[in-house]
């Protein structure tokens, strides 16, 4: 154990029944460091974490904070250390003020009643000190998914962590909030504290961090400094193999005599005149800051959100889906961007998922045929080239990239004509990132049509064959391949349109 | 490896097995056949019911009315035979028809309208057991056929009609579970509602199947106790949702939704049976009975609650 390090993970091992999740992977941690760590999907990375909260208890290891040694963190402990984890979903309260969350739990009283003006005025002192500009008497749930992070950042901060943990945290922000998050990072780290820094992005670890660790399959594999390392390398290290080119050629399948879908001057959901042609072949990519109301779109398109005006013409001719159930039925399908919550049925196994929207018709009086269900089932799995040892898994055990081809599974199974994708390949890891444009390009080459939002510029033009553009739930922008650029995108994706009067 | 997948599967057919040892041994007069034949009479009413509840839980819902609906249906059936002089079948029929209505009813509630399933099933719990009171003016109703007694009293050999009908119930319950699309629907909603919708599920469609379903299984489970019991009384079913809700619980199905198989309730009926059975035997108070009942539904949903946390982890 040496005096520099703040935190020390030794080998640390993690089995659970039947998998090992982390096999003798260690970590270590200097003052006023920022480590990003790294890996696949399923690598490790937040059980590796969840060690040093507590959330996890390792089958073996050491875990050593400021020299002293654990064999297992409690979040107690964690917390008297100074180590603090900022996850995904965030702890706060959001009928409560930014003030109230920030002193959650330990509130400064006078006497017996809490003394609202003290938390104001010390709320205000502790996000003044971030650099943020939050109204600590704002309830947060009226806050940006930036602000709420940062009030997360400022409790932890509050709580004297001296080991900041951040899981992912960029993943719901803005490119502008991803700024401001990079300033208070980098504020912290000035003023000592240790960051793991957990990201999917590559570019950002550049920016950000002074180490990277690289995990695989829950095995350590390298640590390297940031300065000294190349992207291509990094992806090498992570996916355990060379990775030639980001995107999958395809040769343009448009068939631009073929109006597949039209929507014209389409209202509702919050978007407002929204026009758009999607033909035979194609992939019309989405693009926008997030909030945009390009989601908004594809649910009105999709049946879940009511349309107030215009028209939506599938084939030359009018539709107006009102459930899901009915866009499926037209053969339309949405891939949505939270998997988790809205995609998969993680719970049902994967011959159940693939098959959910053909039940009633692979029945008889209600009845299912079972060996049209496991044809089916075994069919897309092999399409698929879905990774499982049987069609009786759950859902819920599959990498994310696996889930994803579940879920696309689920809609050719359908019989889908167009498919919107959302956020296609949002959390999941580059080597899985890579199959899924595969089988994106294999849809349009089977005369399938695909409208992709996307909020990754790479993605957007690597993939698309023209680029729509929202921004406050109008169009504002529309490209031809020829004129990709991400100055252009970015343009229009930051443009406002003044309300017609 | 294998071995104990078989037992995470069916562990609470040990208890049941357990259970009927310690019985055996506290008390001669439990395992023979005439006992373990009433125990299937007992059982009977609530085994019938359990199957609907089952359907509801798994969706993470709850119905309270059952208790109510086995009332109210023997009160409208004793009344459509006796004070309408209406003929036995159409009696029974269309009195289950009016259970199942009360089911499409909290259907409505929590689907269309949007209320809790907690809230919506107490209040028609209320309504009608109201209504039961209104119609039967608070008497009980008897003078039945002597026919009428085929649900409940009468056997096939030393079988009780009864807990045939309560095998063929279990034995929908495990086809519709298990072989038709409104199984697979049933699990998909429990498991997580938007998903399922967004997979092209219909979903309220389906809840008002569900509550249907309740409601049928609950009137089925009123004409074979009115039937056992000869009178309609206006307490007849009161309480009757806990010793179900209970059942499907202990046998496995997780209030959670999306986890559960109709064979376990059928350990969760049988258990609740012969420990009710073995505490009688036993001279154990009924108030110490509910001391025992309560513990039971805390421990089974407790257990239920742990096993999530752990997956948690």
């Amino acid at each position: 154990m040496s005096e520099e390090y703040v935190l020390e993970l030794e080998h640390i091992r993690k089995e659970y029944p039947g998998v090992v999740a982390l096999k003798d992977v260690s970590l270590n941690l200097k003052k006023g460091e920022i480590l990003a760590l790294i890996g696949e999907n399923g690598a490790g990375k937040s059980t590796l974490i969840k060690t040093c909260s507590g959330a996890v208890i390792p089958t073996s290891g050491k875990i050593h904070v400021n020299g002293k040694a654990f064999d297992r963190m409690t979040p107690q402990l964690a917390a008297e250390n100074g180590i603090a984890i900022i996850y995904q979903e965030f702890n706060n309260v959001g009928e409560l003020s930014a003030a109230e969350n920030l002193f959650l739990g330990r509130p400064i009283r006078k006497g017996p009643v809490i003394d609202r003006r003290a938390m104001n005025r010390e709320a205000k002192k502790a996000f003044d000190e971030l650099g943020i500009s939050i109204d600590p008497t704002e309830l947060v749930k009226n806050l940006t998914v930036g602000y709420q992070q940062m009030i997360e950042i400022a409790k932890a901060i509050q709580q004297n962590a001296r080991v900041l943990i951040m899981d992912e945290p960029s993943a719901p922000l803005t490119s502008r909030e991803v700024e401001n998050m990079f300033k208070v990072v980098r504020k912290l780290q000035a003023d000592g504290v240790a960051i793991i820094y957990i990201s999917h992005r590559l570019e950002e670890i550049f920016e950000l961090s002074d180490r990277i660790e690289v995990i695989r399959d829950g095995e350590y594999i390298d640590t390297l400094i940031t300065k000294n390392a190349t992207e291509d390398e990094l992806i090498k290290l992570m996916v355990g193999r060379e990775m030639t080119q980001k995107y999958p050629e395809r040769p343009d399948y448009t068939d631009m005599s073929q109006t597949v879908l039209e929507l014209k001057h389409v209202y509702g959901n919050g978007d407002k005149d929204i026009s758009l042609s999607l033909h035979k072949g194609e992939v019309l990519g989405l693009g926008g800051l997030v909030g945009a109301g390009r989601t908004e779109i594809a649910e009105v398109i999709f049946g879940s959100a009511p349309k107030e005006k215009g028209q939506i013409l599938l084939n030359g001719k009018e539709i107006n889906p009102r459930s899901a159930h009915e866009a499926i039925g037209l053969g339309i399908a949405l891939v949505p961007e939270d998997r988790k919550r809205y995609g998969a049925l993680l719970g049902s196994s994967i011959k159940h998922n693939i098959n959910m929207p053909i039940y009633e018709r692979i029945s008889k009086f209600s009845v299912i045929h079972e060996k049209t269900e496991q044809a089916t089932a075994e069919k897309y799995q092999k399409e698929m080239a879905i990774k499982t040892p049987n069609l009786n898994q759950l859902v819920r055990n599959l990498s994310g990239g696996n889930q994803q081809k579940v879920i696309l599974g689920k809609w050719l199974a359908a019989d889908s004509q167009i498919i919107i994708f959302d956020e296609p390949t949002r959390g999941i890891d580059v080597g899985a990132k890579f199959e899924i444009y595969k089988l994106i390009n294999d849809l349009v080459k089977e005369g399938r049509s695909v409208l992709m939002i996307s909020s990754e510029m790479e993605e957007l033009m690597g993939m698309s064959d023209r680029i729509l553009i929202l921004s406050e739930g109008r169009v504002t922008g529309a490209l031809e391949k020829c004129e990709f650029n991400s100055e252009a995108i970015m343009a229009a994706a930051s443009k406002v349109v003044k309300e017609d009067a | 490896m294998k071995t104990k997948k078989l037992m995470k599967g069916n562990a609470i057919w040990l208890v049941f097995i357990a259970e009927v040892i310690i019985f055996t041994i506290a008390n001669h007069n439990f395992i023979t056949p005439n006992n373990l034949v009433a125990i299937l009479r007992q059982v009977a009413v609530y085994g019938i019911a359990s199957v609907g509840m089952t359907f509801v839980i798994l969706i993470a819902g709850i119905d309270l009315s059952i208790g109510s609906i086995i009332t109210f249906v023997n009160i409208i059936c004793a009344y459509f035979m006796v004070n309408m002089g209406m003929p036995m079948i159409v009696a029974v029929i269309i009195s289950v028809l009016a259970a199942t209505l009360v089911g499409v009813l909290n259907g409505f509630m929590v689907s269309t309208i949007g209320i809790p399933a907690l809230i919506a099933t107490f209040a028609s719990q209320t309504i009608f057991e109201g209504l039961a009171y209104l119609i039967s003016g608070g008497m009980p109703i008897s003078g039945f056929t002597s026919n009428f007694g085929f649900f409940g009293k009468w056997s096939i050999g030393i079988l009780p009609i009864c807990a045939i009908i309560m095998a063929i119930c279990f034995g929908v319950g495990a086809f519709i579970l298990n072989k038709t699309y409104f199984g697979r629907f049933f699990y998909a909603i429990g498991g997580n509602e938007d998903a399922a919708e967004l997979s092209g599920i219909r979903v309220s469609r389906t809840k008002y199947l569900i509550y249907a379903l309740s409601g049928f299984f609950a009137g089925l489970a009123g004409i074979v106790m009115l039937s056992r019991a000869g009178s309609a009384q206006n307490t007849a079913g009161k309480g009757y949702e806990f010793d179900v809700i209970t059942c499907v619980v202990l046998g496995g199905v997780s209030v959670n939704g999306g986890v559960g198989r109709m064979s376990g309730v059928v350990a969760g009926v049988l258990i609740i049976g012969s420990l009710t059975n073995g505490m009688i035997l036993m001279n154990v108070s009924s108030y110490a009975q509910m001391v025992v009942k309560g513990l039971v539904l805390a421990i089974a949903v407790g257990i239920d609650c742990l096993t999530k946390k752990k997956q948690a982890a």
